[in-house]
């Protein structure tokens, strides 16, 4: 047999997402436009589990096919803010119990994205499908994540697996340092705003270049993340030492078993045998070992609709106007508007990182009069991170509402509801029409330290004429 | 197969906060409930005078933003034939299609049809007829042909687990 014939593509360079779907469907190569039945190492679904229970339960089936690879998270509406929303949790946790799902949490740990980031569920080069657009969000550490339907979920529930076409991709290229000021948030921002929400419809947007190696890991997240406002399948950020010492670090944490959840790539921490001929308890060098082997590549040369190169030096902070996240304006031009609620949180900008930065904005302010300033943390450690740093103390002496870690008013359910005619300025990622809860409000969209300056001033404005000069975070991974 | 209906048109962009709004995903379950929701916060008139066997056509990315499926479901629900549109939000292309509601990319169609008109489509031709003419569309994988012709994934994979069964 030809080394050719084992390995038919070799020749042919391929995309991360080939790579990734090939993996997930048992093939030794995929071509772009394939349809692959795919069998996920992860499942994720949130609040709307009782609701693919429902479904499910059409299949007749009493138990689910693959309940070590579902992960649920209780996030959107927490605590309950009403009876209804209560019995819906109520019916999660019943399935959870019946079905012995181990990857569960519980309200107040926070959101599911972010979670699931922090608990190392998902790894660099595996699939992960979830009843949840911004599933996207995976890619910061190289991993194929994408949004699927709720019938979709509960037919992966039934059967394990579910068809995906191979997508196109674009490749995206980040090249230098941002300047002090301009975060991973602007940079999605504006690639949106040049090239509109559908730029990336149906495709996996494939970032490189040395500027976006030098994002923090948080930051990276925000970019997967928010590439479900453009329309794209997944998004991929190619891992590195970072990414594969963040997660070791949490594999360490878990139980060894917690580390697999039987899917299609193993992560079985090499044991050294000591001088006693002992295994030795698994040291993070072999977690890192085995991260790195399973970390997917593009290979050079392979096939993009098109490419995009920014450099970072020429980016600015930029801001999303109602109702559409590709109304993008230079922050200049719109400086001065009035704001009634400011909102940080969510699973795009709600983490430690941008957290620190807006508590570098707001130390010895205080929140505008007629405003009011909403923080609410994306997950319980990032919570108790922010305490420990005193970022917590900073916010609320300047005036600010600490709220309890989870989507918080980002989808008009609660915890910050604005009323009609007011303006929100908030670093989640949608600002449509309704979506905080009523059609007459206005949202605007920008990065942490864009809300912060904006929750001091009463208008949007500009964290560094705040501050008076620009404001450094350190990298908080 | 032919589907007839008169014409519900929109723009570009409809997201599905418009189409089902996100503070009734957790609490609202009943299917009239449901379908009572339908665009509300676009078209208030919509779920009040849509009538079964109607057809909405739309510009570019329909159905951008979240993966709920109320905003196939709401459209199924209110007897919705069919979605035409320049393009779709990837999700609800999945949602639509596996609830059983015909989502066909068409641009020029799309651009071309005009509201409150009567449209065409011939499933097996692969055409839409309107006032402006006749606009061919690609035809839909068999897979999906397979998923919207037994009303949905939900009884597609029932009958292709009861195959399977022993």
């Amino acid at each position: 047999m030809s080394e050719s014939h084992l390995q038919p593509s070799n020749s042919q360079p391929q995309t991360f997402a080939q790579k990734a779907l090939a993996r997930a469907a048992g093939l030794p190569a995929v071509e772009i436009g394939q349809v692959v039945d795919a069998r996920p190492d992860v499942v994720l679904s949130h609040d709307n589990t009782a609701a693919i229970r429902r479904i499910w339960l059409q299949f007749g089936q009493e138990r689910v096919v693959i309940p070590e690879r579902l992960a649920i998270t209780l996030d959107h509406a927490v605590p309950a803010p009403t009876t209804r929303h209560a019995q819906n949790h109520a019916e999660v946790r019943q399935f959870v119990a019946e079905q012995g799902i181990r990857h569960f949490w519980e309200v107040g740990r926070g959101i599911c994205h972010q979670v699931l980031s922090e608990e190392a569920i998902v790894l660099p080069g595996q699939l992960i499908l979830g009843a949840d657009s911004h599933t996207t969000h995976f890619g910061w550490m190289g991993a194929f994540g994408a949004g699927i339907g709720r019938s979709e979920v509960a037919v992966l529930w039934a059967t394990g697996e579910l068809w995906l076409r191979v997508p196109e991709s674009m490749r995206v290229v980040l090249e230098g340092e941002l300047p002090l000021g301009v975060t991973a948030k602007d940079f999605a921002l504006r690639l949106i705003g040049d090239l509109g929400a559908d730029g990336g419809l149906y495709l996996s947007i494939e970032f490189a270049g040395d500027g976006i190696q030098r994002l923090s890991l948080a930051s990276r997240m925000v970019l997967a993340n928010m590439m479900a406002e453009f329309g794209a399948k997944t998004a991929y950020v190619p891992p590195d030492e970072k990414t594969y010492r963040y997660l070791a670090e949490r594999l360490m944490k878990r139980k060894i078993q917690d580390a697999r959840l039987g899917g299609n790539v193993e992560v079985t921490p090499a044991q050294d045998l000591g001088a006693s001929g002992q295994p030795s308890i698994p040291n993070l060098q072999s977690f890192i070992f085995d991260l790195q082997s399973s970390a997917l590549f593009p290979d050079p040369g392979a096939e993009y609709v098109a490419t995009h190169v920014y450099r970072a030096e020429e980016l600015e902070p930029y801001v999303a106007c109602p109702h559409s996240v590709d109304n993008v304006v230079p922050l200049s031009q719109i400086a001065g508007t009035p704001v009634q609620q400011a909102f940080l949180g969510t699973c795009t900008n709600g983490r430690l990182e941008d957290i620190a930065a807006a508590a570098a904005v707001v130390r010895g302010r205080r929140v505008a009069r007629g405003t009011r300033f909403i923080v609410i943390p994306a997950s319980s450690q990032v919570l108790q991170a922010a305490m420990e740093r005193g970022y917590i103390q900073t916010l609320v002496e300047a005036g600010a509402v600490i709220g309890v870690p989870g989507c918080g008013p980002c989808m008009g359910n609660h915890m910050g509801i604005p009323a009609p005619n007011e303006v929100t300025i908030s670093s989640a990622n949608r600002n449509f029409r309704g979506r905080m809860g009523t059609p007459e409000a206005e949202i605007y969209l920008a990065s942490p330290a864009v809300v912060a300056a904006s929750a001091v001033a009463g208008v949007i404005a500009d964290p560094r004429e705040v501050q008076g000069e620009g404001v450094k975070v350190e990298d908080e991974d | 197969m032919h589907i007839s209906g008169r014409v519900w048109k929109y723009g570009d962009n409809v997201n599905t906060d418009v189409i089902f709004p996100g503070k009734y995903t957790y609490t609202v379950t009943d299917r009239t409930e449901i379908a009572r929701h339908a665009l509300e916060d676009l078209d208030p008139d919509f779920a009040k005078k849509v009538q079964p066997g109607d057809i909405i056509v739309a510009g570019r990315n329909w159905g951008c933003g979240s993966s709920r499926e109320q905003a196939a479901t709401c459209l199924v629900y209110n007897g919705v034939a069919a979605v035409i549109a320049e393009s779709f939000g990837r999700i609800f292309y999945r949602n639509a299609l596996n609830n059983g509601l015909l989502a066909i990319a068409c641009p020029a169609a799309a651009r071309a049809i005009q509201p409150g008109e009567t449209v065409e489509i011939d499933l097996s031709r692969h055409v839409i007829r309107c006032g402006a003419g006749e606009f061919a569309f690609p035809p839909l994988s068999p897979t999906i042909m397979g998923i919207v012709a037994a009303g949905g994934l939900v009884p597609y994979v029932q009958r292709k687990l009861a195959a399977a069964a022993p």
